[in-house]
């Protein structure tokens, strides 16, 4: 198999996944380029954000930030806050990332809460190379907020239907990964530790707030935990890996890291 | 706009930054070349369950229960999509239904 035929059939494997990201992307791009806009600033400023920044909700408190006065400390303080959600993410691909070259900082660059979820939880078929499978996610991801952000700036507040409601596509991604994750497991627990301590967060700290607490929660419990849910990596249990020779080459096998 | 083009570029830099330390920081810890702790490798398996439960309560966290819809709405369409995933398991079709059911309920249903 030639590298096209891997590409393509990584891109076809990949591409359906992305498609509900694309809808949701394109929307709350054009709200954010749209903001821009109203709020003055030249398009460069929201391009240069989806490119480098490229994290949703930290991008929309930087619009408020770049509204005050300036302090770089206190922006660098917020961002590292806001988007501490990443060290978790980056624990859990530690594994799957492992052994793919100069596509790996790629990944952990462009590793937005959306690439995360499908990466983290897709189930690549048979004969898909693993690393060219996660870049498209995460290209195309990537594309389409940039894309939209531009969009949204250019031509926003034109459209001739209602798209009242379409942010709800990613509320539906991210339930439907989880009910995914939810069928193919036999244990729930690690689940129901994340929606209960976000939840009971959530409530105590409020929608500001609740995410750093909800994290170091989750970690207690985990910790506390740890005797019943750590079975030791199971040798059999590592997920299928790409065609040999793209996959990792001499590096330690991907541990069994449930799916 | 009440920074100069430089302070902007700064806070701009200084955002990504701090982003790309988030993201980049647990595969400067733990390299391909190092083995990481039984401990991590734990988190590892657990977390990314974890996570996605914290990213479908975050993507939910702005819901007013106390007024407008009463969060009906999303109490619906996410009923929906937990049938429909039950039923077919098709992802496409569960997050597209979901997602129209919502834009129907709160366009024509909860105005």
């Amino acid at each position: 198999m030639g590298t096209t035929s891997i590409r393509r059939d990584a891109f076809r494997a990949a591409f359906p996944l992305t498609v509900p990201i694309a809808a949701g992307f394109l929307f709350l791009g054009c709200s954010y380029g749209l903001l821009m806009h109203a709020k003055g600033f030249a398009i460069w400023y929201p391009l240069a954000m989806a490119y480098f920044i490229f994290a949703g909700s930290m991008e929309f408190v930087t619009v408020n930030l770049l509204l005050s006065a300036f302090n770089p400390a206190a922006a660098f303080l917020l961002a590292l806050m806001v988007n501490a959600r990443h060290l978790f993410y980056g624990l859990s691909m530690l594994g799957k990332y492992r052994g793919l070259g100069w596509k790996k900082p790629y990944l952990i660059f462009a590793m937005c809460d959306e690439s995360f979820a499908i990466n983290s939880s897709a189930r690549i078929p048979d004969g898909v190379d693993r690393g060219w499978f996660m870049l498209f996610v995460s290209l195309l991801n990537r594309w389409y907020w940039i894309g939209g952000t531009a969009l949204g700036w250019l031509v926003g507040g034109v459209l001739p239907f209602s798209t009242r409601g379409i942010e709800f596509v990613l509320t539906a991604l991210f339930l439907t990964i989880f009910l995914d994750q939810w069928m193919g497991e036999r244990r729930h627990i690690p689940a129901l530790v994340g929606v209960l301590a976000s939840v009971v967060c959530l409530a105590v700290f409020g929608p500001g707030g609740f995410m750093i607490p909800a994290m170091v929660a989750m970690l207690v419990l985990f910790l506390v935990l740890r005797p019943y849910l750590d079975d030791a990596p199971k040798a059999g249990s590592a997920q299928a890996v790409g065609p040999a020779g793209s996959a990792a080459s001499g590096a330690p096998d991907p541990k069994g890291d449930a799916r | 706009m009440t920074m100069t083009v430089w302070q902007a570029v700064a806070t701009i830099a200084v955002v990504a930054l701090g982003t790309m330390l988030t993201r980049f920081l647990p595969f400067l810890v733990f390299p391909d070349s190092k083995r990481p702790p039984r401990l991590v490798e734990y988190l590892g398996r657990v977390l990314p369950y974890a996570m996605t439960g914290l990213l479908v309560v975050y993507s939910l966290k702005d819901v007013q229960f106390a007024s407008g819809s009463h969060g009906i709405p999303e109490a619906v369409a996410i009923a929906a999509i937990i049938l429909l995933h039950w039923w077919k398991r098709n992802m496409l079709l569960s997050i597209g239904g979901g997602t129209v059911l919502y834009m129907i309920l709160v366009q024509f249903v909860f105005v």
